[in-house]
């Protein structure tokens, strides 16, 4: 029997919690929150505690923290429509950098994996990709239409310059750089939910997303390459993507968060019914129909919506979460 | 709010339901008194209508029976009936519905604002606008709308 223990509870901020991420050594990890703040948290001895907290760099609410790969850099997507880059340059972090450029809230912000792209997306449903030219200079090299509504969540492909956005229009949608054409096009679009997709990430390999909506479903979408053994056809040169797994009847409520961990292959979620819950890969299914069941749930995880999870990229099981409660909460899966 | 032009020029305009009369039980500390759907109508009945100088009640827009509570489960779904199918102000009274919950409510519930089934001709694009936290969140740090919304839920002089 797993189960998922509760480490610690961090609470610091005065409302919502919306997001939590790990830096990329995976001994800090950042918040972020309504009361417009960012905070950073590190152990000390066996506990984490608060050792920064950012409050000049935005207007409102922040919705979403992410880390450059080197650990160097910090961004926050804010719904004042703007993104900053934070850095400890100078000993200790200031914002360096004001991304300016969508028209009202930004949810999403995140590094590509070499580090050399950034992407933003906001609720004027556009998706904006930014190159790192230079030290605290971001040009934008594309802005992509192609969502028809909010655009909630992107993440970038965990080795490829691919980046995947999830939206209010039901739809999650995969872009990449074309060399052939030298810009950035829309390459697939992930049919399937029924409403508003809240948020996606890759499995360690990138040929697999895990979806999660307000439909209360979880879908894994899996990548058949131009040529696959399964007979899967392919337009263009391009992956077919196809949805092989709907995981439906668990959660009550809008599911807001997915993280699919590198280390371990588990799943967690974060639902609007307050819980967590982890989902593992049945071993030697098959991959065209692969089975997930739900192995640990936390009823009460939290006391309001779980808002973020995320699984620690160094050790595995270790997994934060954050809520509409205001607290953070620290849990070590155990098998 | 003021209009040049009226949506719903004349529209049916109802009586007000009595002042719920409190009993000895309910004002003993020593016995648990859960929500219930008269005290979550109380808490709405009173939010002016954006448009005509009446309150939800008044206009039938929001009613006891559409309402339900579940203290265990921690839910509470509220319908709302806009006066004409094709109410402009929808977002706006379900928003100032949700905010005054939100305002009013333990935490702990779960709140849901949707249009009654068939009675307003964008009824799944408002109950997902309003069912999307998110937005709702954004909407609540945009002044001018803020401002809106408290004039819609601001106490009325009772007369």
């Amino acid at each position: 029997m797993s189960t998922l223990e509760l480490v610690q509870t961090l609470k610091k901020d005065n409302g919502r919690v919306w997001n939590v991420s790990w830096h990329p050594k995976g001994e800090s990890f950042a918040s972020c929150s309504e009361d417009k703040s960012i905070r950073i948290w590190a152990k000390d001895g066996s506990k984490y505690t608060n050792k920064v907290v950012l409050t000049d760099g935005h207007k409102r609410t922040i919705r979403e923290v992410a880390w450059s790969p080197c650990g160097d850099f910090l961004a926050s997507a804010s719904f004042d429509a703007t993104t900053c880059v934070w850095d400890k340059k100078n000993g200790e972090f200031t914002c360096n950098v004001t991304l300016e450029g969508h028209e009202n809230e930004v949810k999403s912000v995140a590094y590509s994996s070499n580090g050399l792209h950034l992407a933003t997306c906001s609720r004027d449903k556009s998706v904006w990709v930014w190159e790192v030219a230079g030290e605290d200079e971001y040009d934008c090299v594309a802005v992509l239409n192609s969502h028809t509504q909010d655009v909630k969540k992107i993440v970038w492909h965990p080795s490829k310059e691919i980046l995947a956005s999830a939206s209010y229009d039901n739809t999650v949608k995969l872009f990449k750089d074309d060399v052939a054409l030298g810009e950035w096009v829309n390459s697939n679009t992930l049919h399937g939910h029924e409403s508003t997709v809240w948020s996606i990430d890759f499995d360690a390999t990138g040929e697999r997303i895990a979806s999660v909506s307000d439909d209360k479903t979880l879908k894994i979408w899996k990548e058949y390459p131009p040529g696959n053994p399964e007979g899967i056809p392919t337009e263009d040169k391009e992956s077919a993507w196809k949805c092989v797994c709907t995981i439906s009847g668990h959660h009550m409520r809008t599911i807001y968060d997915v993280t699919w961990c590198p280390l371990t292959g588990l799943i967690a979620t974060a639902c609007g019914d307050d819980a967590i819950r982890i989902f593992k890969e049945e071993n030697g299914c098959d991959p065209n129909a692969p089975t997930f069941n739900l192995v640990a749930t936390v009823e009460r995880a939290h006391s309001q919506d779980v808002n973020c999870v995320s699984w620690n990229p160094k050790t595995p099981g270790l997994l934060l979460s954050c809520s509409d409660d205001a607290e953070i909460k620290v849990w070590k899966f155990k098998e | 709010m003021n209009l040049d032009q009226l949506e719903n020029e004349n529209p049916n305009v109802f009586n007000k339901t009595e002042d719920r009369l409190i009993t000895a039980q309910e004002e003993d500390d020593n016995v648990v008194d859960e929500f219930d759907r008269r005290e979550i109508f109380d808490l709405i009945r009173d939010i002016n209508d954006p448009e005509h100088p009446l309150s939800l009640e008044e206009l039938h827009v929001v009613q006891e029976d559409l309402i339900e509570v579940d203290n265990h489960k921690n839910v509470v779904n509220v319908s709302f009936t806009p006066t004409i199918p094709h109410c402009s102000m929808a977002t706006l009274i379900g928003l100032s519905i949700r905010v005054k919950l939100l305002r009013c409510l333990p935490a702990r519930f779960k709140v849901t604002v949707e249009v009654t089934p068939g009675t307003h001709n964008a009824e799944h694009s408002v109950n997902k606008q309003l069912a999307d936290k998110e937005r709702v969140a954004a909407a609540l740090e945009n002044f001018n709308l803020i401002k809106v919304i408290n004039q819609c839920i601001a106490n009325r002089s009772k007369g």
